[in-house]
């Protein structure tokens, strides 16, 4: 297959390690085939860097089919890069010009520490689900189908909140650097079905709490969050977790002990 | 584990929100009141005076207006040192910025901006209420001719002079802006989003935002042109 290759111009953040101080740094890459993905554009510079000798550019990469979360970079002020619904394995080269010059940056908040170059720390996210975004009852095998009554509106809303793959672009584009979107994702899958119903004030609580001790924005509803998510995740979700989050705040009753498995 | 008993309400990012939007929105009902008084000033001549004085005595004298008017002072001291902490808040979340960031692909341009326009709006407030409320009450204005504090001649005085009715003019454009997100913005933190009712919350918003900013901002050209 003959294609057409492309020429670009990369701006890339480089930083050594989390207490160093970074800048961009200016790359020039030829004949690159328009059929890639932006992560193997990245392997191709990476193969040339070694090449000549000096250090890749870290990135977080994992499964690059688009349903692990791992990808995250900030690509020409976008996260993800400039198509919505996908994340940044899944966009392809086709997407930009010969001659472009793309800016790569990594996820900025305070909660998500550079790492080195493009790779954040995103266990602010894993501390916020252990603190509430499970379900405490050991539920044992796999119960029959229909078994547990549940309103299909309801399944499929849950199912939707589901999606989401915790890679932080939501809080990457937030102007406010504000995990709401993820949070209220992880609240709104439980709360929603009958499994996760009786915990739900308790779970709305910790994952706010935790949401907040962990350094995150807040949400100011500028909406651009549902924009950029690679899974569409509505900031309905959002609207669900004040509600949780209000009513669990007003009616709970204070006890003693934490969420049952905890 | 007791860590949520002391987490108070007003500590948490969404009870601020809470009562960001539970204050905007009685602020936007205090516009709607406030504007309907305004409308007092298109009345012609010396029935305009006198009609507008007394409604300006009723305003600084009923009771039931005086406890309203501290709930008023209350919710606008409230909305801004609520929106200051969360402002800083937010700042702190970022301390590392972009070197580009297309902010204009996902979300408009006022939402992005409510504590610039929010800004503009309190000084506003401050050169507003200095200029009319605190000469209402503490200054040493003439009488009408049944006797009572004559605002009207102060208002009328005031909008005699291009700059201020300019400024008028500006300011309602900024309140027009950061109605535009927030009064749609404001039911979204309280937790209201359905499908059935998001419609009818962002249209009225948006109607909202364009006609009392309109009609604040009419009665300074009018009384300038006339």
């Amino acid at each position: 297959m003959s294609q057409n290759t492309m020429n670009l111009k990369l701006k890339i953040w480089r930083q050594k390690g989390a207490s160093t101080p970074g800048k961009m740094v200016d790359y020039t890459l030829n004949g690159v085939n328009p059929e890639m993905s932006f992560l193997e554009m990245m392997d191709v510079l990476n193969q040339q860097l070694i090449e000549a000798g000096e250090e890749p550019v870290a990135f977080d990469h994992d499964c690059r089919e688009g349903i692990c979360g791992m990808c995250s970079m900030f690509i020409n002020g976008r996260a993800h890069g400039p198509m919505t619904g996908t994340t940044t394995c899944q966009l392809h080269m086709r997407h930009f010009k010969d001659g472009d010059t793309i800016t790569i940056e990594p996820w900025r908040s305070a909660a998500f520490p550079v790492i080195k170059d493009l790779s954040v720390d995103r266990s602010s996210f894993d501390r916020i689900i252990q603190a509430g975004g499970y379900v405490s009852v050991n539920t044992g095998a796999a119960p029959d189908a229909n078994a547990i009554p549940i309103p299909k509106e309801d399944a499929d809303s849950a199912f939707d909140a589901a999606t989401c793959i915790g890679c932080g672009a939501c809080v990457a584009t937030c102007k406010n650097a504000s995990a709401m979107l993820f949070v209220s994702a992880k609240v709104s899958q439980l709360a929603l079905l009958p499994q996760g119903a009786p915990e739900r004030q308790e779970r709305a609580l910790r994952m706010v709490e935790q949401m907040d001790k962990e350094g995150f924005g807040n949400c100011t509803n500028t909406g651009a969050c549902e924009v950029e998510c690679p899974k569409g995740i509505s900031i309905e979700n959002i609207a669900r977790m004040n509600r949780e989050f209000l009513r669990a705040s007003l009616v709970k009753k204070k006890k003693k002990a934490g969420m049952a498995a905890s | 584990m007791a860590q949520n008993a002391s987490y108070g309400l007003l500590k948490s990012s969404i009870g601020k929100k809470v009562f960001m939007a539970l204050t905007g929105l009685f602020l936007c009902l205090f516009l709607v009141g406030h504007l309907a008084g305004n409308l007092q000033l298109f009345i012609p001549g010396e029935a305009g005076q006198i009609q507008f004085n007394k409604y300006a005595e009723f305003m600084t004298t009923n009771p039931a207006v005086k406890i309203l008017s501290y709930v008023t002072y209350f919710s606008i001291l409230f909305h801004v040192f609520d929106g200051l902490a969360l402002t800083l808040k937010n700042r702190k979340a970022r301390p590392q910025r972009y070197h580009y960031k297309k902010d204009s692909a996902n979300s408009i341009w006022s939402s992005r901006n409510m504590g610039v326009l929010g800004t503009v709006i309190l000084v506003f407030i401050v050169l507003h209420m200095s200029n009319f409320w605190f000469k209402m009450h503490f200054g040493d204005i003439g009488v009408d001719a049944e006797g009572r504090k004559d605002l009207y001649t102060v208002v009328a005085a005031s909008f005699e002079q291009l700059w201020y009715v300019a400024i008028y003019a500006i300011s309602m454009v900024a309140i027009g802006f950061h109605l535009w997100h927030g009064f749609a913005s404001g039911f979204q933190s309280l937790g209201v989003n359905h499908s059935a009712y998001n419609p009818i919350i962002q249209g009225f918003g948006k109607v909202f935002s364009v006609v009392v900013p309109l009609g604040f901002a009419i009665i300074p050209i009018y009384m300038y042109l006339t």
